[in-house]
């Protein structure tokens, strides 16, 4: 990075960690902060998308629908995390390149499965063997994205059908007689109501986001955990221009700053939105912000 | 006729499909001087100087993928790249579940490292990586396994007290104790374990691991591979 750098054993503290925190790896392990916030940043709102779709099954008058709704709740809630985590992801990409193998060659005779091995026709792979790295990675974030999705999904759609619940019967009723048909009722009256009751939940969900993301690591995607892993390992001078101890205990207090940054951010953010979903709102918070402005 | 000629066309198409595939290669990047990743952020050590020398003999176009060791063997089976190459000795276990191409480094020395000469190896507690020839013999000796997911851990331990010694691959352990400043030293004999190194591929992959096979046998004719072992693991190490 610097032109002091060629020769690192000479320089003094200062220059020496300039150098060292600039090297490529360390880039690719700032790099990696932004693989979590992308992920947080796509997998909040598919996550929540999941969710409210869960939610409306779960309270559908039709009654099959209700039951895959409840079903998907109670499933993804009763199992461990990591169990779905690492069953998802080989799942998901097995289930993928089995659709396409059917798809894309039909004339394929030999079996799929052979003792452990798991064979699809070229065509079929998933990424194409062809692809560069980059194709495999983006791939692999976007299984783990699906599966934060799906796992974080059911969460939010017991929060969110509780939600539902907790809007008061009589604001309903009050819709239905001024005869509005069920399908208005949920939109126009339900659905903007329902927040205030979820938010605590939807925050205390996003929190545990937040905290799950190590999980990445799991999925063999190279987040902060892994390079703060690799990074901080004993180097030796035969390998590296920077020889130094097991310094892992320092990378991990940089994260621990990191993450602790990240939820007090959210925090405050949540409590703000809580303040405006309040307002007006015929909740005892609501009723509060009214006798404060009186 | 119109069959014949589409089939002949999609026959053609696979082969050239065939021949223009990238091969990927699975390696754990966290085990020097066999694979590892160099300050500017990329694979490097014997392994990756091996494999790219072995797809240029083979005529194959490869492409490097790191993987943690614990799934290395499920990720391979499960195809998300076509070899492994990660300081892999060859195992009866191991061969049940994937296939090898022949030894490219000669069965290895495992040994002992220990903060002191006194270390009880027989009954004492002892650190190996999970899933490695080291963690199984461990198990077997009487001594008290603890097992970590990688390496740096296993050694880890004992620098801290967690165990009496560490048990790994020689060549790993070598540089990691002449840096120690004496902390760290090597106790009782070394143990010859395993197969030899050699190349994990899918059992169904015949045709790539006698290409993989016929390039590494060059390489040990030719006195090739003699040369990388020795640019790696220093002089006094075993050679073809």
């Amino acid at each position: 990075m610097f032109s002091y750098c060629t020769d690192p054993d000479t320089l003094g503290t200062f220059r020496w960690f300039s150098c060292y925190l600039t090297t490529g790896v360390h880039m690719q392990f700032y790099a990696s902060f932004f693989k979590v916030l992308l992920l947080l940043a796509i997998t909040a709102p598919v996550a929540l998308a999941f969710g409210f779709v869960g939610a409306m099954a779960a309270r559908s008058r039709i009654a099959p629908i209700g039951w895959i709704g409840k079903g998907y709740i109670a499933i993804v809630r009763g199992v461990p995390d990591i169990a779905f985590f690492l069953f998802f992801v080989i799942a998901l990409d097995q289930a993928f390149e089995y659709l396409r193998h059917r798809v894309l060659c039909p004339d394929w005779t030999e079996p799929v499965r052979q003792g452990s091995d798991f064979l699809v026709c070229q065509q079929a792979k998933l990424p194409l063997g062809t692809s560069p790295e980059w194709v495999h990675e983006t791939y692999g974030f976007f299984l783990a994205v699906i599966t934060f999705a799906i796992v974080f999904g059911a969460f939010a759609a017991n929060v969110l059908y509780g939600g539902m619940r907790a809007v008061p019967r009589a604001q309903l009723e009050t819709a239905e007689a001024y005869g509005m048909s069920h399908r208005q009722t949920f939109w126009r009256v339900l659905v903007p109501q329902m927040w205030v009751f979820a938010l605590p939940g939807l925050s205390n969900l996003w929190m545990v986001l937040i905290k799950a993301t190590p999980l990445l690591f799991l999925l063999g995607i190279e987040d902060i955990v892994y390079w703060a892993r690799e990074l901080g390992g004993t180097k030796t001078s035969r390998f590296s221009d920077y020889p130094h101890g097991d310094w892992r205990m320092w990378y991990f207090l940089a994260l621990l700053i990191f993450y602790l940054m990240m939820t007090r951010v959210s925090e405050v953010a949540l409590e703000r939105l809580m303040q405006r979903l309040t307002h007006g709102q015929a909740t005892t918070g609501g009723e509060a912000q009214r006798k404060a402005v009186a | 006729m119109k069959t014949l000629i589409l089939s002949t066309a999609a026959l053609a198409l696979t082969a050239g499909l065939a021949m223009a595939d990238t091969v990927r290669i699975g390696t754990e990047g966290a085990y020097a001087p066999y694979n590892f990743i160099n300050d500017n952020g990329d694979l490097d050590g014997f392994e990756i100087e091996l494999g790219n020398e072995l797809c240029l003999r083979a005529e194959l176009t490869c492409e490097w993928v790191k993987n943690d060791w614990d799934s290395i063997i499920p990720n391979l089976v499960s195809a998300n790249y076509d070899a492994i190459m990660a300081g892999m000795s060859i195992t009866a276990e191991r061969d049940e579940v994937i296939d090898f191409t022949q030894d490219y480094y000669p069965p290895t020395a495992s040994a002992y490292v220990a903060t002191s000469d006194s270390a009880d190896l027989e009954s004492g507690v002892v650190a190996a990586q999970s899933a490695t020839i080291q963690a199984g013999y461990v198990a077997e000796s009487g001594a008290t396994l603890v097992e970590f997911a990688t390496p740096e851990e296993t050694v880890a331990a004992v620098r801290n007290g967690e165990a009496d010694a560490v048990f790994a691959d020689r060549d790993y352990l070598v540089p990691l104790v002449d840096e120690s400043g004496g902390e760290l030293i090597f106790v009782g004999a070394p143990v010859p374990l395993g197969g030899g190194v050699g190349m994990g591929l899918r059992e169904s992959d015949g045709a790539l691991r006698d290409q993989f096979d016929a390039a590494i046998a060059s390489m040990k004719e030719d006195g090739s591979l003699n040369a990388l072992l020795i640019k790696w693991f220093g002089e006094d190490t075993q050679t073809y």
